[in-house]
């Protein structure tokens, strides 16, 4: 087996071989081996090795599965030693990759033994291959459980790795109550105390519903203060991970953990002795320590915070302090703990002299010659680039990350750069890093080129001040990586010409100068078949790009297209037809050759053939009409944005996108639209907003109870609302006038809603979806009514506080409108997602009107009760500019959708909107009359609502004012 | 920490060992996958890599990749060193540890490796509270086989 030694390690002295093992130099020469090991096992794993083909191996090893299976089958009972060595031949078999269906049960009764070596192979084969089979587990518990029972810490702690090895349902059931028992006992030893705890790590993350923590809360918590560094290093990864799923119970580790890095952070480096690491002291046990506390908000203790912030300085000075030693296992564990602390000052995003202080220090990496550190300094500055305290000072390396992406060796970071470019872009240095990212890609590897397109598209459209700077930007993305651009991308380019006017010459002349490159992508060919399609008549002026010039250019691209790129161009020579009717005889020719009328793709023949009809039996008015410029598209998310964030799961897009909207607010490429699920995004409370917002919530609850006229009874768990400014209403005007649809949604959340309402009854069906793969904990809804709110509100009993990953809660609230209200009542949800509490208030669009039954009338009629309700205080008024499209049939869907009958031939002008209605609630009915003028040229309405209550009127004309 | 493997420049799977439950078919193509991505990488490259939606930080001694998977929020430095702690406990227990030793001790190597992983998290990072508990099972061993020889005499 000599052929398979490995080289000598290049610069790692070879200590002397220990004397005391001689029985270890003759395993590695298997044909002497004697003494302590199987030596049937090491003769076997040499034969292995020591065949030519795998043909040759697998014959080998069904002889050895033959003889162990007629030696397990034999009459004759195996002696420990046999079953031991025999067990471990199978778990070689196994781990060689081959399946093993026997040998479970000798391993099971090798558990029982009380050899500690046939134990242990026992348990390492139950570890590796344990079987579903129910009869075994039992086996396997009952031998587990003698084992803990044993009071010997050595079997104590196979019998616990086994545990948390298999980690199975049917060993939670059957150990959970058992282990914190063991692990905060007062005599268990130290070693077994470690093991109990990792162990029930283990139990805690496959079923956290069998692990119990109550009574033990705290005495787990103060294993932080444990003597033995071990136990504290095993004890924090468990507690670490309880404090994320319950922050509250444990937050008491917070104080702890700060005086235990403490403790470590200033002491010497042979303090530790054991646990100082290459000079450093106990590294991983100061990593975790600063993890842990990144499941909480900075401590709201001063002293204690105080202590932090002196401990998180101490760790940046160091990195400034020469190394004490020039391996390279000392500048790792050093800086393990310098990143941690970094993502520790990033996660509390609150000391912007600590965020500076982070960033200089990654600045300084950034250009270190060990590659690893570069790689991390670029990962940890993209996020210190979402923070506002340090945006600015990242943005200095900006020269340096560029430089990184041109010269990186590693794909791995030069994607890195690429991503900390992305993130550190603003309007300020767009232009640069699209530039260097344009450039990057012509070179750049094929694995990362379609991730960077899509962020050079997003990019040129987020930043970009003028729009030909990002018709050029996207068309030099098609020229450069055509193959790469998606079609989100190439449809995006597209969309926004049509919504924008003052683009769509630049565009068609660019899109026409770039189709005369001899050899374009067909992306290019598609783009410019539709642009010029519009908009080829922007630049026919110019006898260069006439109309027939165009045609002729597109058409020389024709034959090398793909089916769907033709039928594009198709549509544009029709459109052709109807802007240039210089063009009508070429086109029309073309169409009627045998290749397009005849073609055997059936879209392109009836294209074809449609087309040609179309073109000579329509008149120049029809197909004016028929061909019409395309309309504006809608304004939505951007489709490359969604697709980004599809590609990259939610988190790694939204984090600058978040950002972007703190730091500059609109001027976006495409407007208020644009913006819409993007600053649904930005009001997404962060976590630490939350608790924040928490401490400072005024006692809503009893300022409410002090209003007399607090009708209100929410039979739903009470809990404090947050103060009023965090209340989101960004749905809650979208509902005025209609009763389903979505309310709310964020990365995490989506509140959808249905209503139905009956005279002054109303029900209300709420559903929450998890949008993530991660359970929602502590979920409640709860429904509150401030102010002078009279409509009395049930809800059904709390919701469920669990809602799993991808599920759907979804909560019903039965409303009865007493009298008239103007203030929404107000949803409040928390839950915890991760560690991070979660508190949102939102307007639940409850209004006024949704209690209308709608009332017909004839004119004389209308206009009678009209004057009746002439008192000023029955009318409110309001004259204000149009908002939406003031098109006559949206305008009746709103009007409609309000719950008031709208009223034909009423109003003398037909141009006017008439309504009559009455508001239902159980106190009194309120009769309602609403007018609505629009006027096209001013773009304005005037709006005029009368009804026998001053409230109502008032309130109906606010709510009707921001509809229209 | 998701899994470690240990596997041979020539793709020789020497190692593995899962802290998460996994499908047996799944674990050897994300096996085979893994050491191709790996081994594909040249020395001065960094030791960490996005794959799938793990983080993998690995390292090569000798003839032998060690490879961790880690989630997205562990540290990549401290994993490194998590290998670097783990091979000086083979080496310390086999006296200067070559491929050769984890091959025909394989169940040595779980054992050593189970003292000081438990779950994918470290258990203790004291080399000497790990050697000792190793030794201390030796030691078991070492009177199990004098009292079977003792017995076999006897027969």
């Amino acid at each position: 087996p000599s052929n398979a030694a490995p080289p000598p390690r290049p610069g790692r002295r070879r200590p002397q071989r220990p004397q005391r093992r001689p029985s270890r130099r003759s395993i590695k020469m298997p044909a002497v081996s004697k003494g302590d090991g199987m030596r049937g096992l090491a003769v076997f794993i040499s034969d292995i090795r020591n065949c030519k083909s795998k043909e040759a191996e697998i014959k080998r090893i069904n002889k050895e599965l033959a003889n162990i299976r007629s030696k397990f089958k034999g009459d004759k009972a195996l002696d420990g030693y046999s079953k031991k060595k025999y067990v471990c031949k199978l778990l070689f078999i196994f781990l060689l990759g081959h399946d093993i269906d026997f040998g479970h049960m000798e391993a099971v009764n090798l558990l029982s033994s009380n050899k500690y070596t046939e134990k242990q192979i026992g348990y390492l084969f139950i570890s590796v291959l344990v079987n579903s089979n129910s009869e075994l587990i039992r086996l396997i518990n009952n031998a587990i459980k003698n084992d803990l029972a044993s009071r010997n810490p050595t079997f104590m702690c196979l019998a616990l790795h086994c545990i948390a090895n298999v980690g199975s349902r049917e060993m939670a059931e059957a150990f959970a109550g058992e282990i914190p028992r063991i692990l905060v006992a007062g005599d268990t030893m130290d070693s077994v105390k470690q093991s109990a705890a990792l162990c029930l790590l283990r139990l805690y993350k496959t079923s956290p519903d069998l692990v119990l923590m109550g009574e033990w809360t705290s005495r787990v918590v103060h294993l932080l203060n444990d003597q033995h560094m071990g136990v504290v290093t095993a004890a924090i990864s468990l507690i670490t991970c309880l404090s994320q799923k319950n922050p509250d119970e444990f937050k008491t580790c917070v104080s702890l953990a700060v005086s235990r890095l403490s403790r470590i952070v200033s002491s010497a480096s042979t303090d530790l002795q054991d646990y100082t690491y290459y000079f450093v002291p106990a590294p991983w046990l100061s990593c975790k320590l600063l993890r842990l506390l990144q499941c909480y908000p900075p401590p709201e203790d001063g002293a204690v915070k105080g202590r932090l912030v002196e401990c998180l300085e101490t760790i940046l000075n160091k990195a400034q302090e020469p190394p004490k030693s020039k391996k390279v296992q000392h500048s790792n564990a050093k800086n393990a703990i310098l990143f941690e602390a970094i993502s520790l000052i990033i996660h509390y995003d609150s000391e912007p002299n600590l965020l500076v202080r982070a960033c200089n220090q990654l600045g300084q990496f950034l250009q270190h010659r060990e590659t690893n550190l570069r790689y991390l300094a670029l990962e940890s500055m993209c996020t210190l680039a979402s923070s506002e305290f340090s945006h600015e000072a990242v943005k200095t390396h900006i020269e340096t990350v560029i430089n990184a992406l041109k010269t990186e060796r590693d794909v791995s970071v030069r994607q890195r750069a690429a991503d900390l470019l992305y993130a550190m872009c603003d309007r300020s240095n767009a232009k640069q890093i699209v530039a260097e990212m344009l450039s990057y890609l012509e070179t750049a590897d094929y694995s990362i080129r379609e991730e960077m397109v899509l962020k050079v598209a997003i990019l040129a459209e987020k930043y970009a001040v003028d729009y030909s700077w990002y018709v050029d930007t996207i068309l030099n993305l098609i020229r450069i990586a055509g193959d790469y651009v998606s079609e989100e991308v190439w449809y995006r380019v597209i969309q926004i010409v049509i919504n924008r006017d003052d683009v769509q010459g630049y565009a068609a002349k660019t899109v026409f100068e770039a189709l005369q490159a001899p050899a374009c992508h067909e992306n290019m060919v598609k783009v410019g078949g539709y642009i010029l399609g519009e908009f080829g008549n922007l630049i026919a002026g110019d006898p260069r790009s006439s109309p027939l010039v165009q045609f002729n250019l597109l058409h020389s691209k024709f034959h090398l297209c793909s089916v769907p790129t033709r039928a594009l161009l198709l549509s544009a020579y029709i459109k052709f037809i109807n802007l240039f009717p210089e063009t009508k005889a070429t086109i029309q020719e073309v169409l009627r050759c045998d290749s397009q009328i005849r073609n055997s793709d059936v879209e392109l023949q009836q294209r074809a053939v449609e087309y040609l009809k179309l073109s000579s039996i329509a008149s120049t008015d029809v197909l004016a009409t028929v061909l019409e410029e395309m309309p504006p598209f809608p304004e939505r998310e951007s489709s490359i944005l969604a697709k980004l964030k599809k590609k990259k799961g939610p988190g790694a897009v939204s984090v600058s996108d978040l950002d972007e909207g703190k730091r500059d607010g609109g001027g976006e490429l495409n407007g208020a639209g644009e913006r819409g699920p993007e600053s649904s995004v930005v009001s997404t409370p962060s976590p630490s907003a939350d608790l924040l917002g928490l401490r400072s919530a005024p006692p809503v609850g009893s300022a409410a109870q002090g209003a007399g006229s607090l009708l209100v009874d929410v039979f739903s768990e009470a809990g404090p609302l947050a103060p009023a400014s965090g209340v989101n209403d960004d749905g809650f005007l979208r509902f005025v006038c209609k009763n389903n649809g979505v309310l709310f949604e964020n990365q995490l959340l989506q509140i959808g809603i249905k209503s139905e309402y009956r005279q002054n009854l109303g029900r209300m069906y709420l559903f929450y979806g998890n949008k993530t793969s991660v359970q929602f904990v502590n979920f409640t809804s709860t429904v509150s009514c401030p102010g002078d709110l009279q409509s009395h509100i049930l809800c059904t009993p709390p919701v469920d506080p669990l809602v799993e990953g991808g599920a759907q809660l979804q909560q019903v609230l039965n409303i009865e409108c007493l009298s008239d209200f103007s203030d929404a009542p107000l949803l409040n949800i928390r839950f915890r997602y991760g560690g991070a509490l979660q508190n949102l208030t939102l307007k639940l669009p409850l209004t006024i009107n949704k209690f209308f039954q709608p009332t017909e009338m004839g004119s004389q009629d209308f206009f009678q009760r009209w004057k009746q309700l002439s008192l000023p205080q029955q009318e409110a008024q309001k004259i204000f500019k149009a908002n939406h499209s003031m098109d006559k049939e949206v305008l009746k869907a709103k009007l409609l959708g309000l719950g008031m009958a709208l009223l034909e031939n009423v109003d003398p002008n037909p141009e006017n909107f008439v309504c009559a209605g009455v508001v239902q609630t159980k106190a009194q009915q309120v009769g309602c009359l609403l007018r609505l003028e629009p006027n096209i040229q001013a773009q304005m309405y005037r709006l005029t609502l009368r009804s026998s209550k001053d409230t109502v009127s008032k309130r109906l004309c606010d709510l009707l004012a921001e509809q229209f | 920490m998701r899994f470690m493997l240990l596997f041979s420049r020539q793709g020789k799977l020497r190692l593995q060992k899962w802290y998460t439950a996994a499908a047996e078919r799944d674990r050897k193509k994300m096996v085979r996958e893994l050491m191709q991505v790996v081994l594909a990488r040249k020395p001065k490259m960094c030791s960490f890599l996005e794959w799938r939606d793990l983080k993998i930080v690995y390292k090569r001694y000798a003839s032998l990749y060690f490879c961790c998977a880690v989630e997205e929020q562990d540290n990549e430095l401290v994993t490194l060193e998590v290998i670097h702690r783990f091979v000086e406990l083979l080496d310390k227990y086999f006296g200067s540890v070559c491929e050769l030793d984890i091959i025909f001790n394989f169940e040595k190597a779980y054992f050593i490796l189970d003292e000081f992983l438990m779950g994918g998290e470290i258990q203790d990072t004291s080399k000497k509270s790990v050697l000792k508990a190793i030794e201390q099972a030796d030691l078991l061993q070492e009177v199990a086989m004098i009292q079977s020889v003792v017995l076999s005499l006897g027969q």
